[in-house]
């Protein structure tokens, strides 16, 4: 069991929410959106790994082919 | 015992969604996301043991292979949609979650057609 993956999220989603107040603040407001943007793509390929083992498993189990 | 570590983890968890939804709502739901997808993973082997299980009794009573199957797929169909439908509502899309949930009770119905069938033939052939 690897709850790590909880705790990155969680890291990068504090990380991302900093660098975005600190961007916004210095006047760089688009810089701060692709930050946003970058921080959800990163986290959205880590889960979307674990979402197709979930599918997969499921299938397996259930016998749905 | 397993009982306490999961809901660790779901407080835990639910501790770090709360402090996120503040600033970054995306972020918030991913966490929820990956919750809910460790703790099945979790459980995925235990459920794998009853299912061997209930199939066992199954072939041991001479029941058609087509029911049980069918009941699994259904139960398979059921779960992931909603999970999904969960997620959506969520984050606060209870339209896309009312959808997922229409698509799986069709799906579902489709499933259960052979079985609908296999007993509209068993009725017409009691019907002398």
């Amino acid at each position: 069991m690897n709850i790590d993956l909880i705790f990155k999220i969680a890291a990068i989603g504090i990380v991302v929410s900093i660098l975005h107040t600190v961007l916004s603040k210095a006047g760089k407001e688009e810089y701060a959106h692709i930050v946003t943007l970058a921080g959800v793509v990163i986290v959205l390929t880590m889960v979307l790994n674990l979402i197709s083992r979930l599918f997969d498993s499921v299938k397996t189990i259930f016998q749905l082919y | 015992m397993e009982i306490i570590q999961i809901v660790g983890i779901g407080i835990i968890a639910t501790i770090l969604a709360v402090i996120l939804k503040q600033q970054k709502p995306e972020f918030a739901i991913q966490v929820s996301i990956v919750t809910g997808l460790i703790i099945f993973i979790f459980v995925v082997g235990k459920l794998s043991y009853v299912i061997e299980v209930l199939s066992n009794l199954a072939s041991r009573i001479d029941m058609d292979l087509l029911y049980f199957s069918t009941i699994l797929k259904v139960i398979g169909v059921a779960y992931i949609a909603e999970f999904g439908a969960q997620i959506a509502r969520d984050s606060g899309e209870g339209a896309i979650a009312s959808k997922i949930e229409l698509a799986g009770k069709i799906l579902i119905m489709v499933l259960a057609v052979p079985v609908l069938t296999s007993l509209l033939d068993l009725i017409i052939k009691i019907i002398p």
